[in-house]
């Protein structure tokens, strides 16, 4: 494989991933969807769904050959030129730590920094929404702050209440509903990010941006309920 | 209308899936079963989408409020209708007020695990996202966007012209049996990470049986066996995922994804089950040993054409029985 170009791998048969190399930029997702704007027209595929730096391509049906395919996808994406920003920003205001921040302490230990550290360098950043994903109306965001990184649990969490805020490697997010998660959660906030209702029935577009504001800091707990 | 009178739970209102909602962060849902709907509603004369009830807990039982035809495929759950016992993978017509018993899946090597209880006209609940299929999280779809509980009514849609027949199907787990080594097996395409594994854990992958835990369900099978090791550690970027994706978390235990698990995944992908063969599966209960088989993209389409195959000798025998007037 050359250096520079993307990955194209199946997933079954119903499915390929297309998977450029690189360190993840907003720049690459900017092209990840003008890609996904271009192949979702194609009548061999479903649906062309944006990824973090990378797209989801869900077959109507198995093709003989997957080459052709293949093929179409990377002179697409020498073609593409990247998608700007949809410019509305969404500020969520969140309570770190405590009982609604089960992880923190988790956090701290991982990157060594302080609480309030962590806190001023996870509301820093304008956060660009890079896809949709994970649950209905999940935000995948870029722009993370890579000091924050930490690895996902070893053993997924079997539910975290809706609006949990959490880091998973290097990225973070907002739960739009409860359910499992392999994340840290280091607080929580309020927001209705899916309403089947709506057409689209989601609030908050890839395009789109978050910004975190302190509501409040807790200290970390441990798991055990316990205070460190 | 049926009435619902008593689940052990996890049953819900499922068609074929949502197949075009990722982009909103859907997964499919769907039945764990396909060719299984698609049977029971090729008797009822049903579309073969036509939704349907996914019952994976028993005993569970329905009332009928009129009089109505239904079918019963997937496993065969000793059903009996007011008592009498039912042919599995046919099916039978109710009077009003008759109950509807499903027992326990009877033991035996293809007995499968959950069962499909198709009516005449399909369940007629909203499709909400181009699906009637119940997706959990978010509380999309299916009957109140839930599993079904007792007291639960449920409406059916409009009668179709097609009678329904008096056949009994020679189940795809008969048609189509599938083992290496002795074991249940299912076809699996390496998948993007596959090579990042050591070659002892890729050849274990596909060489040890893998036994279904406690923890599955139709998220997803967590699977036990040797433990699998990538040569480094791998983190990566979220991406979108399909039913049949193998996963493998930080523990070395292997996670397939399921028809109500999420669209996405970060963990590294050893392979995936090809769409052909997930209802295999999904017909297996907890505590089955099975084998994966490595196939490459020929092998993946002879097996969909197969399955195809079975599905349109099911389609032609239908159309000739309802020719000849038997139904």
């Amino acid at each position: 494989m050359s250096v520079g170009e993307p990955r194209v791998s199946p997933l079954g048969t119903s499915a390929l991933l297309f998977d450029p190399p690189g360190e993840t930029s907003l720049e690459t997702q900017r092209r990840i969807w003008a890609l996904a704007r271009e192949a979702e027209r194609w009548p061999e595929l479903r649906e062309a769904v944006p990824g973090v730096n990378n797209l989801l391509l869900t077959l109507e049906r198995p093709p003989a050959r997957l080459e052709p395919l293949v093929d179409r996808l990377l002179a697409a994406w020498r073609a593409v030129e990247p998608l700007p920003l949809g410019g509305r920003v969404f500020e969520l205001a969140v309570r770190y730590g405590g009982e609604e921040g089960p992880h923190l302490a988790d956090v701290v230990a991982h990157t060594r920094l302080s609480v309030e550290e962590i806190v001023a360098r996870h509301t820093a950043p304008l956060y660009p929404v890079f896809a949709i994903g994970s649950h209905p109306g999940y935000c995948y965001l870029g722009g993370m702050d890579p000091r924050l990184s930490t690895p996902r649990r070893k053993v997924p969490v079997v539910s975290i209440p809706a609006g949990s805020v959490s880091i998973g490697g290097g990225q973070t997010g907002v739960s739009a509903s409860a359910g499992p998660s392999g994340w840290n959660t280091i607080g929580r906030t309020e927001m209705v990010f899916f309403d089947p209702s709506l057409d689209p029935p989601i609030r908050v577009r890839p395009g789109d941006a978050i910004r975190f504001r302190v509501e409040r800091v807790r200290p970390p707990i441990r798991l055990d309920g316990g205070r460190p | 209308m049926i009435e619902i009178l008593e689940t052990g739970g996890l049953a819900s209102v499922q068609d074929l899936g949502r197949f075009a909602a990722f982009r909103w962060g859907l997964g499919t849902a769907g039945v764990m079963d396909p060719p299984a709907l698609r049977a029971a509603n090729l008797l009822l004369g049903n579309p073969e989408g036509a939704a349907a009830i996914e019952i994976q807990l028993f005993p569970f039982a329905v009332r009928f409020e009129a009089d109505l035809d239904f079918a019963l495929t997937g496993a065969d759950c000793a059903a009996t209708l007011d008592g009498a016992p039912l042919l599995p993978w046919s099916a039978g017509s109710a009077r009003a007020g008759q109950l509807l018993r499903l027992d326990l899946p009877r033991d035996g090597a293809r007995a499968g695990c959950r069962a499909c209880l198709g009516l005449r006209g399909g369940i007629d609940v909203p499709i909400v996202l181009g699906s009637r299929s119940t997706q959990l999280r978010g509380s999309v779809g299916g009957f109140e966007g839930r599993h079904l509980r007792p007291g639960d009514r449920l409406p059916v849609g409009p009668e179709p012209e097609a009678p329904t027949l008096r056949a009994s199907i020679v189940p795809p787990a008969l048609a189509l049996p599938l083992e290496v080594d002795g074991l249940p097996a299912v076809r699996a395409l390496p998948a993007a990470e596959h090579d990042a594994f050591t070659a002892a854990s890729g050849a274990a992958f596909w060489n040890e049986p893998w036994r279904i835990t406690p923890q599955s369900d139709r998220y997803g099978y967590r699977l036990a066996g040797p433990v699998l090791e990538p040569e480094t550690p791998l983190e990566l970027r979220s991406h979108g995922i399909v039913p049949g994706v193998v996963q493998v978390p930080h523990g070395g235990q292997p996670i397939v994804q399921m028809r109500d698990g999420q669209p996405s995944g970060g963990y590294p992908k050893i392979a995936t089950v090809i769409e052909a063969d997930l209802w295999r599966l999904g017909q297996m209960p907890i505590g089955t040993r099975f084998r994966f088989l490595e196939v490459d993209w020929e092998e993946a389409l002879a097996a969909t054409a197969e399955l195809e195959s079975w599905l349109v000798r099911l389609r032609r025998v239908t159309s000739l029985l309802r020719a000849r007037r038997i139904g």
